[in-house]
């Protein structure tokens, strides 16, 4: 929601936590754990989304993705990519806290391996038991307003529309339909996949969504770092716009003299 | 319907020889085609000799969709055999039949002493494989290796003899992740040639294997054939890439991979009717991603290090290290015979830092048999 009374402060909040920056990272697709490090620092980003099936979940060590983040500064936000159906994305946010891992939840119910769109009557099973157990749940969805709101209802913390699918960087090809959840919502709207370039990324935020996740498209840069910087910079320049109230856009000039001058009696006749 | 009936109607000797033919034109509109709509024809295309001049592209095109879907990562696992006993006589295999080899199979508690020195040094991912022998290693002790090992190691996948969609669905809820099924060749003639006694020497009821592994609900399928059994090798590689679609299309919850693998020197002594350059492979696996833009493909060390280093980039995304072809090769290293000689040696260790040194990063874990919803493997906690 844009700010009122003139405040300055234009945190994102969720659940009870709040965040000065709008932009989530996922840590996958880095050419190493390093650059991955890098890439976050720059960004200024404080939640950042793990795979569970990544992680060691017996904790006995190992070469682990966990090593490389600064969990002071960053909301470790795991998620149950890979999970096929609501009961394995249950099994596995019962794992996160199993291992004392945060109770935020990012769910991702994707049975399909190459496009990974959500599945979205599983994933509204597992928020429902989810939020039931305790869990901060963050949905992974397809831009769909009316699941969306079923979402919201079920006490879900945001909702991640989909601009377009994971890792396509094609940008916000699903920009009325968010409209639409974002016109809608009263939880924050997060656009998750698909966002491919600054550019991207500034136009969901200018559309009102509350913050948005980029993962393929730092992590496969030239200069992850740069372009995770690129990415922050965009976020904050959309975030300002919107709040700022963007001009409608006009397609057809303005005609040039008025075409009911007639109706004012003062005006001359001819 | 299974991938037999396809394949019977698909003009794959035609393909090849079409790619024989195949123009700069032809390979142009292969490479400007969009990866989904590559068609049979595109991918011949895509193999033929016009292309090889062209094998610079290929890669720019196969590195742009392969950095997209998979990153800059490439996973890692280890070949575990659990024996070296076999029924069948491969004409090709150092474990065949009848050959004068030492011969082992493990024990449970040898097979859990692997693993757990596999998992010292990283893995987290490991391909179960046997020769082919209905009692010694049959689905019972299939079935109590996943089980004992999925308390070890979060994946494994298996690369054994076929079995019946029932048997398959065992070895699912056992904790088997994966099925791999090399075909071997997919030329009919060829493969009779070669399978001379066995069970294996039924050709159709191995080509339809992965489809019954897939409807008991294997959620990784692996395809292959070895290149160099059957010539000419385009035809094989033009069955795997149908296979590979195939089953893609029919499994759309699995994922799909494949492997390229060329036969190695080994105790049977057989030499290729095909030989695969080290080119013609690097132009395979290109074209391989350009029509299979979500498929795995897989490179083992059966290929010389400085050779499978620099296929990485151009769209590798699975690999092996430190492998032992031999059963218990981990622990007692060169007591029994191995299926193969190995020919990248360098340990997991080396092998990640060549390939951090490439700009990829290892992924030794992307899946715990904790998340699938069977009895197997899960903690009491949960």
């Amino acid at each position: 929601m844009p700010a009122e009374g003139g405040t300055t402060d234009d945190h994102l909040v969720i659940a009870d936590r709040t965040f000065a920056s709008r932009l989530i990272i996922g840590t996958g697709k880095f050419s190493s754990g390093e650059a991955m490090r890098d890439a976050l620092d720059a960004s200024g980003t404080e939640m950042v989304t793990v795979a569970l099936r990544r992680v060691d979940l017996d904790a006995t060590g190992g070469p682990d993705i966990l090593t490389f983040l600064d969990r002071d500064r960053c909301l470790l936000l795991p998620n149950t990519s890979g999970a096929m159906n609501a009961e394995e994305a249950v099994r596995l946010a019962r794992l996160a806290r199993a291992m004392e891992l945060p109770t935020w939840i990012k769910l991702e119910v994707t049975p399909d391996p190459r496009y990974l769109l959500p599945d979205p009557v599983e994933t509204l099973k597992a928020a429902e038991t989810l939020v039931s157990e305790g869990f901060t749940v963050l949905p992974y969805i397809n831009a769909d307003p009316v699941l969306a709101k079923r979402l919201e209802e079920a006490g879900c913390a945001t909702v991640m529309p989909l601009g377009a699918w994971i890792g396509s960087n094609l940008g916000v090809r699903t920009r009325d339909a968010i409209r639409i959840i974002v016109e809608q919502a009263t939880i924050p709207v997060v656009v998750d996949a698909g966002l491919g370039a600054p550019s991207h990324a500034a136009e969901a935020m200018e559309l009102g969504v509350d913050a948005v996740l980029v993962n393929t498209a730092i992590a496969v840069a030239r200069d992850p770092a740069g372009m995770a910087a690129a990415f922050a910079g965009a976020v904050r320049a959309g975030r300002e716009a919107f709040r700022a109230g963007l001009a409608p856009a006009r397609s057809d000039a303005e005609a040039s003299s008025p075409l009911t001058g007639f109706l004012d009696p003062m005006a001359p006749v001819g | 319907m299974n991938f037999s009936d396809e394949l019977r109607a698909a003009p794959v000797r035609e393909a090849a020889a079409f790619a024989l033919g195949a123009t700069d034109a032809d390979v142009s509109r292969a490479l400007s085609r969009a990866a989904g709509d590559r068609d049979l024809w595109d991918f011949a295309a895509l193999l033929s000799p016009a292309a090889s001049a062209r094998i610079e592209e290929l890669a720019r095109a196969s590195r742009r969709l392969t950095e997209r879907r998979f990153g800059n990562t490439v996973h890692m696992y280890a070949p575990l055999y659990l024996s070296n006993e076999c029924l069948t006589t491969c004409t090709y295999c150092g474990f065949a039949k009848g050959l004068d080899i030492a011969r082992k199979t493990l024990s449970i508690a040898e097979a859990v002493r692997e693993a757990q020195v596999l998992r010292e040094r990283g893995f987290r991912h490991l391909l179960l494989l046997t020769g082919e022998h209905q009692k010694i290693t049959g689905v019972e002790y299939l079935e109590q290796a996943l089980r004992a090992l999925g308390r070890v190691i979060p994946q494994l996948s298996i690369e054994v003899q076929v079995w019946a969609e029932d048997e398959y669905r065992r070895l699912v809820a056992a904790g088997c992740d994966g099925v791999v099924v090399y075909q071997e060749t997919y030329d009919p003639d060829a493969y009779a040639d070669y399978h001379l006694a066995g069970k294996k020497r039924d050709y159709t009821w191995r080509l339809d294997a992965l489809d019954r592994a897939g409807r008991a609900g294997a959620r990784r399928l692996g395809v292959g054939a070895l290149l160099g059994l059957h010539d000419p090798w385009r035809e094989d590689a033009i069955a795997t890439a149908l296979h590979a679609r195939a089953l893609t299309k029919r499994f759309w919850r699995s994922e799909i991979s494949v492997s390229a693998p060329r036969i190695r020197p080994s105790a049977s002594g057989y030499t290729p009717r095909a030989i695969v350059s080290d080119r013609d492979l690097a132009q395979l696996v290109c074209a391989l991603r350009l029509f299979l833009p979500d498929a795995g493909i897989v490179m083992s060390s059966r290929e010389a290090a400085s050779f499978r280093d620099a296929l990485v980039p151009l769209g590798i995304t699975h690999t092996s290290a430190g492998s032992h072809t031999e059963p218990g090769g981990y622990t007692h290293p060169g007591e029994a015979e191995g299926q193969f000689e190995v020919n990248d040696t360098r340990t997991p260790a080396e092998v990640s830092q060549a390939l951090a040194a490439r700009g990829f990063d290892v992924v030794w874990k992307d899946w715990d048999a904790t998340m699938h919803a069977t009895d197997a493997a899960a903690p009491a906690s949960v």
